[in-house]
């Protein structure tokens, strides 16, 4: 076996228990009102942050807020995973075409939005 | 790699900041670029480390579906015309409220996870938003681009099936909480769907503006519903981003329509009655009108006019047109602004889009409350294919409907033009005092076909 190998080996093998003890970690240990207080702090920002967006940009606003909610990709990887040894189950299909949907949103709403930004900057000379 | 699954919330939070940045940068147009490739950034990095911690992803699967959808997404964005961004923009929202309901069904039936109380509670919250979300979503897409009659729903049925279905919703979510059955699911998730299109089918066509923008909201409070389930920081924080955004521009948009939001989402719309009985009083006033010459020689000799365009503007596809005879009378000296009423286009922000397209210049495109106080000094307004915004009566007459909704103050300029299809009345269904007074000029005609003979008059 060539070096190159085993190298390639140890990553996959350090990858793995990464990934089996990572995800653990995170669906058990955070109490729920930890994550509740980053959801109501998060709205308080949004608030803020959106008030101060021009009025001139709110379709630009709107495209760009609809690739941020596309972070549900996130969420859609991680149930697109191998069950029991099964590559393709109900649950990765169902994941995929999550991803898939996902993507067309993250893809087409930047696109969209530096589109429309383009236009608003030629006109500054 | 090791190190990236490590550090994965670092990289989440790293994430999260840059996505906060991206919307603070819209502030202005050239923050907001920079903004945009925040975003972007912040979206790679949240994916990769994702693909990352993922417990053995199917890497073939997610490729094909991220190649796919990046095709597919990014043609579109190329190719749509942007006088179809409010249904492209429906449509979006719909994608994102599907994702959300897979998602959830797909944990739900994931054999390695088991869920305790709390997260089969948000897991049930995060599917019945999404599922809302989408449905509701595609009726909105449908009336927009008017695959479906944008006529509300209507009857007395109409709101015990909301109700009913909405019961239903409840009952099988709870079901699904106490019994983890997978068919109280389904049926939880099924009826959420059809509770989406029988919230927005009863809401009417003119009413979409705030629709979409509740939409806009609704799918960001999906996303942060299943932040909830995976404990994932960056999507309850994007997610609660693009929630609180949504509400902003549905409150935006009310109060530009003198409405409040429950009246939109259980008035039914303000349409019909209304225009009926305003229609059949309708008594024949004397008003003056001219020719696109009349209007051009006006204008020539104006030293300041003021622009308010309507969505009838983007209609005829007149905007281009429009700006070069901007142009022209610039080019006379004429001091030439436009003024945009927050319900200008279909959805907040849309005119001020279609004027930059037409290569508008954003320093002559003025809010409502920047320009309302600069009417008086205005020697002629030219209104094109607005209506409802520019009527007096919402400052005048207490009866009317739209009594209270802030206007544009075209009344209070020297002279006000008029261009107009006919003298029929606007999306309210209302008369408006506007066009009979002395100082007022019609000029009845398309839009487009007006503005090339101004132009052809300003040539002479």
């Amino acid at each position: 076996m060539s070096s190159a190998e085993t190298v390639a080996q140890a990553a996959t093998q350090a990858v793995s228990t990464a990934a089996a003890q990572v995800p653990v970690e995170h669906l058990v240990q955070t109490p729920f009102v930890a994550t509740f207080t980053i959801f109501v702090l998060a709205i308080f920002i949004g608030y803020h942050v959106v008030w101060s967006v021009t009025p001139a940009l709110h379709t630009p606003l709107m495209a760009v807020t609809n690739a941020l909610s596309s972070i549900i990709v996130v969420g859609a990887v991680l149930q697109t995973v191998e069950i029991g040894g099964h590559e393709v189950t109900l649950t990765s299909v169902l994941g995929a075409i999550a991803v898939f949907l996902a993507s067309v949103n993250i893809f087409g709403g930047f696109a969209v939005t530096s589109r429309m930004l383009e236009m608003f900057k030629k006109k500054k000379k | 790699m090791n190190l990236i699954a490590q550090y994965a919330d670092w990289i989440y939070l790293a994430a999260a900041v840059l996505f906060i940045l991206t919307l603070k940068g819209l502030s202005s147009p050239t923050g907001a670029i920079a903004g945009n490739r925040y975003g972007m950034v912040g979206m790679a990095l949240a994916v990769l480390v994702t693909l990352v911690i993922a417990p053995s992803p199917n890497f073939a699967l997610i490729v094909v579906a991220m190649v796919g959808g990046a095709a597919m997404g990014t043609y579109r964005a190329k190719t749509v015309p942007m006088t179809q961004m409010p249904e492209t923009v429906a449509m979006m929202h719909s994608l994102v409220g599907l994702a959300a309901v897979l998602i959830a069904l797909a944990a739900v039936h994931n054999a390695n996870q088991h869920h305790n109380a709390v997260q089969r509670v948000e897991l049930f919250i995060g599917c019945f938003i999404g599922g809302i979300t989408f449905t509701a979503s595609v009726v909105a897409w449908g009336k927009l681009s008017a695959k479906l009659a944008a006529k509300p729903l209507k009857g007395g049925w109409v709101k015990p099936v909301q109700v009913l279905v909405a019961l239903g919703m409840l009952a099988a979510g709870v079901h699904y909480f106490v019994s983890e059955s997978l068919t109280a699911f389904w049926v939880m998730t099924a009826l959420s769907l059809v509770l989406g299109y029988f919230l927005i089918a009863p809401i009417g066509g003119g009413d979409m503006p705030v629709v979409v923008s509740m939409l806009n909201s609704y799918s960001g409070w999906a996303a942060a519903g299943i932040g909830f389930t995976l404990n994932n920081s960056v999507l309850i924080i994007a997610g609660s981003l693009v929630g609180s955004s949504g509400a902003i521009l549905s409150y935006i948009m009310c109060k530009a329509m003198n409405r409040s939001l429950l009246n939109v989402i259980f008035g039914g719309g303000m349409g019909g009655e209304e225009a009926a009985t305003s229609g059949g009083e309708a008594v024949q006033r004397a008003y003056k009108s001219g020719s696109a010459d009349d209007a051009a020689f006006m204008m020539g000799n104006a030293d300041s006019v003021v622009i308010v365009p309507g969505y009838g503007l983007a209609v005829s596809r007149a905007q281009h047109a429009l700006q070069e005879y901007a142009n022209a009378l610039t080019e006379k000296g004429v001091n030439v602004r436009y003024a945009i009423h927050p319900v200008a286009g279909r959805m907040p922000g849309h005119m001020n889009v279609l004027l930059a397209e037409a290569e508008v210049p954003y320093e002559q495109v003025l809010e409502m409350e920047e320009i309302n106080s600069d009417f008086g000094n205005t020697d002629v307004v030219l209104v094109i294919g607005a209506n409802d915004v520019v009527n007096p009566a919402a400052q005048k007459d207490k009866a009317s409907p739209i009594y209270g909704m802030p206007i544009l103050e075209a009344h209070k300029s020297r002279t006000v033009i008029v261009v107009k299809r006919s003298m029929s009345a606007g999306y309210a269904g209302l008369d408006n005092d506007l066009f009979y007074m002395d100082k007022t000029m019609m000029v009845f005609g398309d839009a487009k076909k007006v503005v090339e003979d101004m132009i052809k008059a300003v040539a002479h």
